[in-house]
């Protein structure tokens, strides 16, 4: 990392003496691509490893690393598909939690912002420190009490508490309100007000699609947290056909030298990363054109 | 013998189980003694286990008469435990025990991957990994809610490893095999030590197992012949007899540009040879033989004879072929026949190089443990499967014929070493059986305490940091005591 | 943003936006807080299958966090792997977003490489360690293409080296977490009114003087966000270093990190002394992220100009 870090401060200056003439920018240019390049070979050669342990059987895993695929991922998928896990109880799950939690978290995140951002109230400062306040306690803190009280509500082994606490989220609150300061001019919701809107209507059909960019964005960093959360699911979720992916996988990798196989564990993280990519890249295309989008409006 | 390398996810399972448990010392369930009206399902059991395995059975089937006539008489004094349960509930770690009943034991039928049949009872195999301690959390809040659950919830059947059984054994959780209707006589073939691990403070038995895991010193033949000139199991074990003997050939079998081993291989001989209890009236106690460990260990690392790698990762396990320069790993019989690839081309144990001594000491590694749960409501059917699976000699010499594991009865044992039927061809013909039956012999475990699973942990992970130059043997003792207070708060350390 | 306007009547309506918020903050984490706050003032904790307490010991717990003096230790070690990971993260995420939103740099392919950046973060963390454990093992492809390229003799051993580790896991921090604070960062960028750029253009400003006198402080609401959101996720930093080091936070714990000290508390279900970390860390936490918030979002008036009313 310190070599690139290296090359990344001499690129800064080097965009630091930019718009001379021409050939400079060429220079930046090349500069720029190499080391998104870079960048990118370190982004997908992770995917590329796990693509190729995923088709090798587990004696070749433990015999070595190569770069070249081998022939069992088939076998492997056969091995995985046929085990205890409940494999496709697991994606249904993992998917219906995280989307909850993606949609409960972009909603209700930007209701509270707007809250704060669009009306004058007495505890509208305190409100918005408190807010920030409670963003800086770590969830593990907590831990220990949440599940003495969700044990108190018979909510142990359900879905209740993975994806209802999304609605509070701190971090999307605080993105949500910072995007609205730079977009969502108050003038507009007046305008609104004047034409008979009310005030629910006008957060439904105009605030919300203009935060469309910034809901987009947080929609993908609350849903990927949410598919890769181990944490809190491994605390709350008991029973097999209850699980999400990462606990299964956990299960897998867990399994002793009887049938100890890292062929399934290599092909069961494939299996998983792959639904989590489709989202992300129909997403994703909605992100890189919507960001744009949002600047240009403002 | 859990997998130890990257088994850890979070280790936040650990929490899992905090908040139903919390309301912490119901009393223990009283229902204590078994079986009353043993007739119904019993029946169906235990007659097809005379069927299916023969006239052995004989002696075993009178026994069990026996043994309902004397429950009769208990049942006057004690509450008595409801024998129709529909539902077997059985916790485990892995598929072993599972795939260990479908095959051998009568009348077991699979029914999916989680559940089965036995006559009219459904099986139901509860399986969490014993990683983070999962399994034990898992089976720690049912065996805590055991008292107040539904006959159909409540565990019947539990497994238990060597390293933590006395955590459950020494409750009342936890049924004594006498109360079960299991007696001395029927356990008589088993090894000593298989029992001690499994009796409670009070002397009373409550488990049974149909492994027996004494394990040695496997070494690579070919190296054995370059360093020692010989690869005859006789002649290496004397060059191995004892430790000062052991560092020795170590040194040699460096000079020939190999790796002895790793010095957490060597580990658990120098633990099950301990003199005293990790924890002797709560204070923590490192005994002297670990401390030989160390001591051993350090100048065969500080020589270059010995590595530090951790059981089952792939540095670890590279030793399987010959390019790994590893002499010798340590372990029991289902080391040598899960753990060394022999089907797989190119390893050491696929070419029948491997050869299989005592080594320095007597010691043991794994095996798992039946228990029965206090409150099951199929006290007959539980005493049956306990007898067949770990006493029944024809299925015992059959689960070592077809699953190769080292059982508990010294009558098969010694039929095994007497004849040709025990030769191993990854262990190029060799015939174990002999050795292994006669280190069974000679493992003392009276030192077992229900720390040994957290303290052998911590000292292992401390003490690397030794070996590796990070730390002094005090500073790699202090940090041992730390992680012992933080998992035990109630042991007090100097 | 103190519209004293038209809105008064509405403002009702601020209550009510915030009722979902406060009622499901109250009810899933006020109340867990005041437990875990509640519950280290307790001796309670399992010995086996054996509870312990709860026993009221009034300040015991955090007595004997302080006087054993691990806790400054393993924060030290969390707050310098973050910083290792963090650093070059803002700087490659500064300079990606500068380049993705320079209008003259016309690069192509962009949307590939705005897509490719986050793709890490899609790997769970665990599965990320278990691939690292393997490249960087003594026998792992990481060190037999170093002993083939002759750059190191013997193999290295990666796991036994405090820099080492620490590195690797800040290494990991950073390919995770860049992509993300890329994209927020772009986010920021593009809410600049691309006029400013034009105005300071026109009086011959150059790119250094654009990027430090307008992009920065225009950035810096984002920017406050992105360091807090940052810190707390470094302080809450775990599963990387546990995998990684097998829970040990080895060599000497020179790797572990709070978390993973509050977690080996876990296993004899320590509620007292877990409860008592916790509010240590909760202080902690507090405190840095305050002198964060402080420290960079001090000057309001910056941002006041970077709001465009359309």
């Amino acid at each position: 990392m310190s070599a690139n870090m290296g090359v990344l401060e001499m690129n800064t200056s080097l965009v630091a003496g930019q718009k001379e003439n021409g050939a400079s920018i060429q220079a930046r240019r090349i500069i720029a691509y190499v080391v998104l390049g870079l960048v990118s070979f370190l982004c997908l050669f992770w995917f590329y490893i796990l693509f190729i342990n995923s088709t090798r059987s587990h004696q070749e895993l433990s015999a070595g690393f190569t770069a070249i695929p081998s022939t069992h991922i088939l076998e492997n998928w056969t091995n995985l598909k046929n085990g205890t896990l409940p494999i496709f109880n697991g994606i249904f799950n993992s998917l219906f939690i995280a989307v909850v939690t993606a949609v409960l978290s972009t909603y209700f995140s930007t209701m509270t912002a707007y809250a704060i951002h669009a009306y004058d109230f007495k505890f509208k400062n305190f409100m918005f420190t408190f807010i920030l306040m409670i963003m800086m306690i770590p969830a593990q803190v907590t831990a220990l009490g949440f599940l003495q009280l969700i044990g108190k509500m018979g909510l142990d082994d359900s879905f209740v508490p993975l994806t209802i606490p999304a609605i509070a989220a701190p971090s999307v609150f605080f993105y949500m309100k910072q995007y609205m300061e730079s977009t969502l001019p108050l003038s507009l919701i007046e305008a609104a007000r004047i034409d008979g809107s009310g005030e629910f209507r006008t957060f439904n059909s105009i605030v919300l699609p203009l935060m469309k960019p910034a809901i987009a964005v947080q929609a993908i960093f609350t849903f990927v947290s949410s598919w890769n959360n181990y944490f809190t699911p491994a605390l709350v979720l008991h029973t097999d056909t209850k699980k999400t992916l990462p606990i299964l996988i956990a299960q897998l990798r867990a399994a002793d030298w009887l049938k100890f196989d890292m062929g399934q564990v290599y092909i069961m993280i494939a299996f998983s990363i792959f639904p989590v990519i489709v989202v992300y890249l129909l997403l994703s295309r909605y992100i890189v054109g919507g960001v744009t989008l949002g600047g240009v409006k403002g | 013998m859990k997998r130890k390398i990257l088994g850890v996810l979070l280790s936040t399972t650990m929490v899992a189980g905090m908040i139903a448990g919390c309301g912490g010392n119901s009393a223990a369930p009283a229902a204590e003694a078994p079986a009353t009206e043993e007739a119904a399902s019993e029946e169906t059991a235990a007659e097809e286990t005379t069927e299916d395995t023969a006239s052995e059975d004989a002696a075993s089937e009178e026994t069990t008469e026996d043994t309902a006539s004397e429950d009769a008489a208990a049942e006057e004094t004690t509450e008595v435990a409801a024998d129709e349960g529909k539902v077997l509930n059985v916790y485990a770690w892995n598929e072993e025990f599972k795939s260990r009943l479908t095959d051998h034991y009568p009348g077991y039928e699979e029914v999916d991957a989680t559940h089965g049949k036995i006559g009219d009872v459904d099986v139901v195999w509860n399986i969490t990994p014993s990683d983070d301690n999962a399994y034990q959390n898992n089976l720690d809040e049912t065996l805590l809610k055991q008292a107040d659950a539904a006959a159909d919830d409540k565990i019947d059947l539990f497994l238990v490893e060597a390293d933590y059984a006395l955590k459950y054994v020494d409750t009342d959780y936890t049924m004594p095999l006498a109360d079960l209707g299991i007696t001395d006589a029927d356990l008589a073939d088993q090894y000593s030590y298989t029992q001690s691990i499994v009796t409670d403070s009070n002397g009373k038995l409550k488990g049974s197992s149909w492994q027996a895991c004494s394990a040695g010193l496997i070494y690579n033949r070919e190296a054995a012949k370059e360093v020692l000139g010989t690869d005859d199991p006789d002649e290496v074990q004397a060059a191995v007899s004892d430790w000062s003997k052991y560092v020795e050939t170590a040194k040699k079998v460096q000079e020939a540009g190999y790796t002895m081993c790793s010095v957490n291989d060597t580990y658990r001989v120098y633990s099950n040879n301990v003199s005293g209890k990790w924890v002797q009236d709560g204070k923590l106690v490192i005994d002297d033989n670990l401390m030989n460990w160390v001591n051993d260990s350090m100048e065969l690392v500080e020589a270059k004879a010995e590595n530090t790698y951790d059981l089952w990762g792939d540095d670890w396990a590279k030793g399987k072929t010959p390019d790994g320069k590893i002499f010798c790993y340590f372990g029991p019989a289902w080391f040598f026949n899960f753990c060394l690839d022999a089907d797989q081309e190119g390893t050491i144990a696929n070419q029948g190089g491997w050869g299989y001594c005592v080594g320095p000491q007597s010691y043991f590694w794994g095996g798992t443990w039946i228990c029965a749960a206090t409150g099951t409501d199929n006290a007959s059917l539980v005493k049956d499967i306990i007898l067949t699976m770990t006493t029944d000699k024809a299925v015992l010499k059959d689960i070592a014929q077809k699953d190769a594991d080292c059982v508990n009865s010294k009558t098969v044992l010694a039929e095994l070493a007497s004849d040709d039927s025990g030769n191993l061809e990854l262990l190029g013909g060799q015939n174990p059986y002999q050795q292994l039956a006669e280190g069974a012999e000679k493992i003392d475990l009276s030192n077992l305490s229900a720390y040994d699973q957290g303290c052998n942990e911590e000292f292992q992970n401390a003490e690397k940091n030794y070996f590796e130059g990070n730390a002094t043997p005090e500073e790699a003792l202090d940090m041992f005591k730390k992680a012992v207070m933080e998992k035990y708060p109630e042991v007090t350390v100097d | 943003m103190k519209k004293k306007s038209k809105v008064v009547s509405y403002n009702k309506w601020g209550y009510i936006f915030l009722i979902p918020f406060v009622v499901v903050y109250l009810v899933f984490q006020m109340i867990p807080l005041v437990t875990t706050v509640y519950n280290s003032f307790f001796e309670n904790y399992r010995s086996g299958l054996t509870q312990i307490g709860p026993n009221f010991v009034g300040l015991k717990n955090y007595v004997t966090i302080i006087t054993n003096g691990d806790l400054p230790t393993y924060l030290v070690n969390t707050l310098i792997m973050w910083v290792m990971g963090f650093v070059p993260q803002i700087i490659l995420s500064l300079l990606l977003g500068a380049w993705f939103t320079d209008p003259s740099l016309r690069l192509k392919g962009q949307a590939f490489f705005k897509t490719v950046i986050y793709m890490p973060n899609l790997i769970m963390a665990s599965a990320f360690s278990m691939l690292f454990f393997t490249l960087f093992a003594n026998t792992g492809p990481i060190n037999s293409l170093l002993l083939q390229l002759g750059v190191i003799k013997e193999a290295y051993q990666f796991m036994s080296h405090v820099w080492s580790v620490r590195s690797l896991v800040a290494f990991m921090n950073c390919v995770m977490w860049f992509g993300n604070t890329t994209i927020l960062l772009m986010a920021g960028m593009m809410g600049i009114d691309p006029s400013l750029f034009e105005a300071a253009q026109v009086d011959g400003a150059t790119a250094t003087q654009i990027f430090y006198k307008i992009t920065l402080p225009l950035l810096r609401p984002i920017l406050v966000f992105v360091m807090i959101t940052s810190l707390i996720g470094g302080l809450q930093m775990f599963d990387v270093p546990q995998i990684l080091t097998n829970g040990t936070g080895d060599p000497m714990r020179s790797s572990m990190t709070l978390i993973m000290y509050l977690n080996k508390h876990l296993f004899s279900k320590n509620y007292g002394l877990g409860g008592a970390l916790s509010v240590f860390m909760f202080i902690i936490t507090g405190i840095l992220s305050l002198i964060v918030f402080k420290f960079t979002a001090s000057d309001k008036v910056e941002k006041k100009r970077s709001k465009n009313k359309a």
